[in-house]
């Protein structure tokens, strides 16, 4: 089986990079994107198989690219970071077609766990 | 409490109580008090002085009105009695001028005008006359032999001689009753001088005292002027007494005199002086019988206004506790206003700042976290990782302590967050049972006997599933926490009213001081120590309170605590 190709987006450096290891560590191809305009050009340019988008983040925030994600490519699967304990980001982002949401801090396990899901779903 | 006896009465201070939030018992006594004193003062004081104006008023328009009949009465009585004697007097002169000494020296023509007299006046007794110079009584008829007797002497001889008639006080005459003289003195042409002289009966003053109509208690009377009785007095002596009371001479007026009589009665006296001869007519009228109306509208006056004092009393009392009641009910009701305004003032600013606090943690939390994973990762990806063990615990003591920041931040939260009510319709009944599965196990661990007694008919109410769920469970957690290792907690549904279901759920455990009772819903209140948060039950409170509920509390120490919940059947979100 192919490694995934994944695309992790989150304006904190420091959390986005160390994820990013993590997920390479188990055997996926993450490429990063620390806001929404650099993220729209990677999927355009090289469309990953999901996409981890954190929601707050400054500039186009990430039910803003979730849309514009989905509007180039809907079939790439999008999963939701919301650093907010509400679940109104989560269903907004739901409804726009996210395949899930995960809150911050998040489980890797229960990140891969979605993500293989997802990509089930997009197979 | 002793009170400030300068403060006993301050108006100022009662409006300053009625703005005043603070509420002790005192306070709504003493405002009570102060508005009782003050309304009775404002009422009492008017309606004394309108009563005293008016006994005043009335007593004097009632008196005058009493006297003046009276002075009127005294008045045209002293009239007839002037009348009388004038007549008298110039019926005497009358026939001094028609008859000639020498007619009148003739007894049988004295007899004559003495028959006609008495037949045609009353009270004639007898007829003489006099010799003016030596004063003997030269021809008389009538019933005593006069005749011959001498009469120079006497007073009224004196005083008949200088002014040509008189009128002699009243005597007794040889018959023992009442007499008086009238005597007319005459000069002839010759020089002779003489005197015509007649005795009346004085019945005719008793006749005019009894034509005064005068009542029971009251008198009449003729005095002369040395103050001796010249007809009976009913109350004060006989004719010819000397009058017990002592009349003021002089005025040719009628006098009313306000007095005490010799028997120690009040007394009205009413006199007038006669011109001729010097009498006085007297009334005499006691207080009592003036005065009766006057005395009968004063006992109405008197029982009015007692009655009408009674009244005031009474209303100002009945009112003024009614008044204060609501006064103390609408401080009462702002209070508690107050406070729950505070309350939820104060759990929506505490909200933001968690939800400020969680966010901000949340992301370096969210660093760690994964730092931490990427150390385990590497531990685990790397073979041969020198204390490949040691380093292990480490990162899982990290990962375990991120995990507790995350539920408190979760949960911190989750308070603050603007719940999302989801209104649907559900059994409060079925949603309790689903409830307690989550604590069956522990129940049964630790031998705790959940008791149930769920209303049967209980009506399906709108409300939020999830919310009571978390509602139901912290309560029921509380609970859990109270009792020990066979306690009993018991879960009761009912139908309160036409709008309420309620639930209450009773433990008995350790309960709760009463000062405790009064913190238990505030934000971070726990007693719990480190392992609570303090905002289960804030959390519980807002949502019961979005739902549209309430909440109560009742707990007594080392007994047990019944929390209740009321809810409404239709959903107010």
């Amino acid at each position: 089986m192919d490694r995934m190709k994944i695309l992790l987006v989150d304006d904190e450096h420091e959390f986005v990079t160390t994820l990013a290891e993590r997920l390479e560590l188990r055997n996926m191809k993450v490429s990063i994107a620390m806001d929404g305009e650099t993220a729209l050009g990677i999927v355009e340019r090289d469309p990953p198989q999901a996409v981890v988008l954190d929601v707050m983040m400054p500039g186009l925030n990430g039910l803003e690219v979730l849309e514009k994600i989905k509007a180039l490519d809907p079939k790439i699967q999008v999963i939701l970071l919301t650093g907010h304990g509400a679940t109104k980001d989560g269903i907004r982002g739901m409804q726009l077609g996210a395949f899930d949401y995960l809150i911050k801090p998040i489980d890797i396990d229960e990140l891969i766990e979605k993500l293989n899901e997802a990509v089930k779903r997009m197979i | 409490m002793a009170l400030n006896p300068k403060k006993w009465f301050n108006i100022r201070e009662s409006v300053q109580t009625l703005t005043n939030l603070d509420s002790s018992a005192d306070r709504y006594r003493l405002l009570q008090r102060n508005i009782r004193i003050l309304m009775i003062v404002l009422t009492i004081v008017p309606l004394s002085m309108m009563a005293l104006i008016n006994y005043h008023q009335y007593q004097s328009s009632l008196k005058q009105e009493m006297i003046e009949p009276t002075m009127l009465l005294v008045s045209k009585t002293r009239h007839s009695f002037e009348f009388f004697l004038k007549e008298r007097l110039s019926l005497v002169k009358s026939i001094s001028y028609f008859y000639s000494y020498n007619d009148l020296c003739n007894e049988k023509t004295l007899n004559q005008i003495l028959f006609i007299l008495k037949k045609e006046f009353v009270g004639f007794v007898d007829l003489g006359l006099i010799d003016g110079s030596d004063g003997t009584q030269i021809c008389y008829v009538g019933p005593y032999n006069l005749l011959g007797k001498k009469y120079a002497n006497q007073d009224w001889f004196q005083e008949v001689t200088l002014k040509g008639a008189y009128i002699s006080d009243v005597f007794m005459g040889y018959r023992k009753f009442p007499h008086i003289a009238i005597s007319v003195h005459r000069v002839e042409e010759s020089g002779e001088s003489w005197i015509l002289r007649t005795t009346i009966g004085t019945s005719m003053f008793d006749n005019l005292i009894a034509a005064m109509g005068l009542d029971a208690d009251s008198d009449a009377f003729i005095l002369n002027k040395e103050g001796i009785f010249q007809t009976n007095s009913r109350l004060y002596g006989k004719v010819l007494e000397k009058c017990p009371i002592n009349i003021p001479t002089g005025g040719f007026s009628t006098y009313v005199e306000e007095k005490k009589d010799p028997n120690g009665t009040d007394i009205f006296l009413a006199y007038h002086h006669l011109t001729y001869p010097e009498y006085t007519l007297v009334v005499v009228k006691p207080k009592s019988t003036v005065l009766k109306a006057w005395y009968a509208l004063k006992s109405d006056l008197f029982f009015v206004f007692l009655a009408s004092s009674i009244l005031i009393v009474i209303v100002v009392f009945r009112l003024t506790g009614i008044m204060v009641n609501r006064i103390k009910e609408a401080d009462h009701n702002r209070e508690i206003a107050f406070r729950e305004l505070q309350h939820h003032h104060k759990l929506s600013s505490i909200g933001r700042l968690a939800a400020g606090v969680a966010h901000e943690i949340n992301n370096p939390l969210a660093i760690i976290n994964e730092k931490a994973g990427l150390i385990k990762d590497l531990i685990q990806y790397t073979p041969d990782f020198a204390q490949k063990e040691k380093f292990s615990a480490l990162v899982g003591a990290i990962l375990q302590s991120v995990s507790r920041c995350k539920t408190i931040t979760h949960r911190l939260l989750g308070f603050a967050k603007r719940m999302e009510v989801e209104i649907e319709n559900l059994d409060l009944n079925e949603l309790l049972v689903e409830v307690l599965g989550f604590l069956e196990k522990e129940a049964l661990y630790r031998n705790i006997d959940i008791g149930l007694e769920l209303a049967k008919d209980l009506p399906r109410i709108d409300s939020d599933r999830g919310q009571l769920q978390q509602v139901f469970l912290n309560i029921l957690n509380n609970a859990m926490a109270a009792v020990e290792d066979e306690g009993r907690i018991f879960i009761t549904t009912w139908e309160k009213d036409a709008d309420t279901v309620a639930v209450s759920f009773q433990d008995n455990g350790c309960g709760m001081s009463e000062k405790t009772c009064r913190l238990i819903f505030e934000p971070f209140f726990t007693t719990k120590k480190e392992h609570g948060t303090g905002l289960g039950l804030s959390i519980t409170y807002g949502i019961v309170k979005k739902l549209g509920g309430d909440i109560e509390v009742k707990s007594k120490e080392n007994e047990g605590t019944t929390f209740t919940i009321l809810l409404p059947k239709k959903s107010i979100a």
